[in-house]
């Protein structure tokens, strides 16, 4: 246990050095904040829009952004020890490789957990402020569930560049690995979903399509801020489908909480094969 | 007392690649041994076993008793220090972070960080990133951290590659001083000389299997290598004769009064003796074999055992 903290903390310290907690922390305080005051642009008038607005297109972008940072932020986390020779010095210590990698998770999950925490969070306080519509108390709960739910995506995806890390013999390799991740579950997954759909002309059983929609984390995150509002729901589109009584908030976050666990359980399965 | 390292008939295969092949090895508590070959003999393999690194394909390693691979394998490993052949830490870290977050790991006491940096002659570049490291500068972070938590078994491997002699000088004195102190220490090397005033004992690794052990002295003596004297006389002078003395086994011109002479170990003293009353002597100089030598010696003495049983 002992041995994860040093490791966490090597690499959270680490990701203060590197400006990557400043970078995302920027990132996503600017992303919010403009969001929100050009929100409304496209109706023709320049101001803070409805926060379920905010939140809707908010959630469009950061289900491209989050995943993409996180890939970056871990996929080398083991592969370039190992290329760099710390690996094998690593494992003649008295740290078990189950505890290097819990170590390393924690270390990545506080950096993006706390980068997502305070960028969108000061967004939200901004908001508050110059908004005079907006009021705390209606604001924190999607907000707060948004900011969740961002932080739950982003260590999924985090999990996910672990097994990649784990399982690439090269670092470029792993590099192409999380750009496929990426664009799969960003991208593609979603476009072959839709394609399915027009191409049965709707004949998928609804209870099929949902549990499609649960295996690509993305768009659980979709789920829970989408939904979330009847305004929203109405212009998603295709998930407009799945968006039915029968999913919880507590539910999703749950499934998304399992998103970080599996893949996470894998990458330990993965590293204690791997052969360094 | 247990032996600090016990290798019983010990395999090691990767696909049909036998890195090591039935290596029999103990090292006591406190002694230096030299592990020589060359490269691919396995030597690296056999720290990585020692370490708990690889697992073997068959056979056992006790460290101290214990199977490194075992459930008390953490414990066992406070008490291991290793150099790898090839390390480059963290360009980001300097040097002292570096070694400080290996401490942490160790749980070794942050003031040992400064001490060793001292002692290893890196304090006046503590505060540097590693990225500025020079090879040399590398590999002296390299043995500081080893040395983290002061060991009972230390593995070196190759630690003087690519190493001016000054920094290879350090290198042993380290080892001189570990002896002192009752480490078991296991050093690699390619090359005789240097090592061989440093170490109790070496064992040569050739294709995975050991070729022979003893010390330097015994196997040579085994071997019955010829020493090699040069010789430079006055180009006008004629050469030693075949006849000249009979522990000489042969004798080669290279021109310019330059002559070669490969002589019985025993007899170096009468044949040296001899030598000098030659006319118009310049120079003289003797060579001892080289693992090169001990290397194709011990080699080819197996081929033949290997051929006898087929």
């Amino acid at each position: 246990m002992h041995e994860s903290f040093v490791v966490a903390g090597k690499e959270f310290r680490d990701g203060l050095r590197n400006r990557w907690v400043l970078a995302i922390t920027l990132v996503f305080a600017l992303l919010a904040i403009a969001l929100a005051w050009f929100g409304a642009a496209i109706s023709g008038e320049v101001g803070f829009t409805r926060v379920a607005t905010t939140i809707a297109s908010l959630a469009s972008l950061a289900v491209f952004l989050i995943p993409l940072i996180a890939l970056m932020l871990a996929y080398d986390s083991i592969v370039g020890e190992d290329e760099n020779g710390t690996l094998l010095l690593l494992m003649t210590y008295p740290l078990s490789r189950t505890g290097l990698l819990a170590g390393k998770f924690l270390g990545h999950a506080a950096i993006l957990g706390l980068s997502t925490l305070l960028g969108f969070g000061v967004a939200g306080l901004v908001i508050v402020v110059f908004d005079s519509e907006a009021t705390l108390a209606a604001l924190a709960g999607p907000f707060g569930l948004f900011i969740g739910s961002a932080i739950l995506l982003g260590w999924s995806f985090l999990a996910i560049s672990y097994l990649i890390s784990a399982i690439a013999h090269e670092k470029a390799r792993a590099a192409g690995m999380a750009l496929f991740v990426w664009f799969f579950f960003v991208l593609v997954y979603d476009l072959t979903l839709l394609g399915i759909l027009v191409g049965t002309e709707g004949q998928v059983s609804k209870g099929l399509f949902q549990i499609l929609l649960m295996i690509n984390p993305t768009d659980i995150f979709r789920l829970i801020n989408l939904t979330g509002f009847e305004q929203v729901a109405e212009a998603s589109g295709m998930l407009a489908i799945a968006t039915s009584d029968n999913h919880s908030i507590a539910g999703l976050m749950a499934l998304l909480g399992l998103w970080v666990i599996v893949p996470l359980a894998a990458a330990a399965a993965a590293f204690r094969r791997r052969r360094t | 007392m247990t032996n600090a390292v016990d290798l019983e008939q010990l395999s090691c295969h990767f696909g049909d690649v036998k890195a090591l092949d039935q290596l029999d090895l103990a090292v006591h508590q406190g002694e230096i041994l030299g592990l020589l070959g060359h490269n691919g003999a396995g030597k690296s393999t056999a720290m990585k076993l020692i370490l708990g690194i690889l697992s073997a394909s068959s056979g056992q390693v006790r460290v101290f008793g214990e199977d490194p691979r075992g459930p008390d394998s953490g414990r066992l490993r406070f008490q291991l220090g290793y150099l790898p052949e090839n390390v480059s830490f963290y360009d980001n870290l300097s040097g002292r972070e570096v070694l400080a977050y290996f401490a942490r790991l160790k749980r070794v006491a942050p003031s040992e960080v400064d001490r060793l940096l001292t002692r290893v002659g890196l304090d006046h570049a503590a505060r540097r990133r590693v990225r500025t490291y020079s090879k040399g500068m590398r590999q002296r972070l390299g043995l500081a951290q080893a040395l983290l938590g002061e060991p009972r078994l230390l593995l070196l491997d190759e630690p003087t590659a690519g190493l001016d002699p000054m920094a290879t000088r350090d290198v042993y004195n380290t080892i001189d001083e570990l002896r002192s102190r009752g480490t078991a220490v296991i050093v690699s090397s390619h090359v005789l000389p240097g090592i061989e005033k440093h170490v109790d004992r070496v064992a040569i690794l050739g294709r995975g299997r050991l070729l022979a052990e003893g010390t330097i002295e015994a196997l040579r003596s085994d071997a019955e290598l010829p020493l090699t004297i040069r010789l430079r006389q006055q180009a006008s002078t004629e050469p030693p004769g075949p006849h000249f003395h009979s522990a000489i086994l042969g004798i080669t011109d290279e021109g310019d009064g330059n002559r070669v002479l490969t002589v019985q170990p025993e007899h170096k003293l009468t044949v040296l003796n001899e030598l000098l009353k030659l006319p118009g002597i310049e120079d003289l100089s003797i060579e001892p074999p080289t693992l090169e030598h001990l290397y194709t010696h011990f080699d080819s003495e197996l081929n033949e055992g290997e051929t006898q049983y087929a």
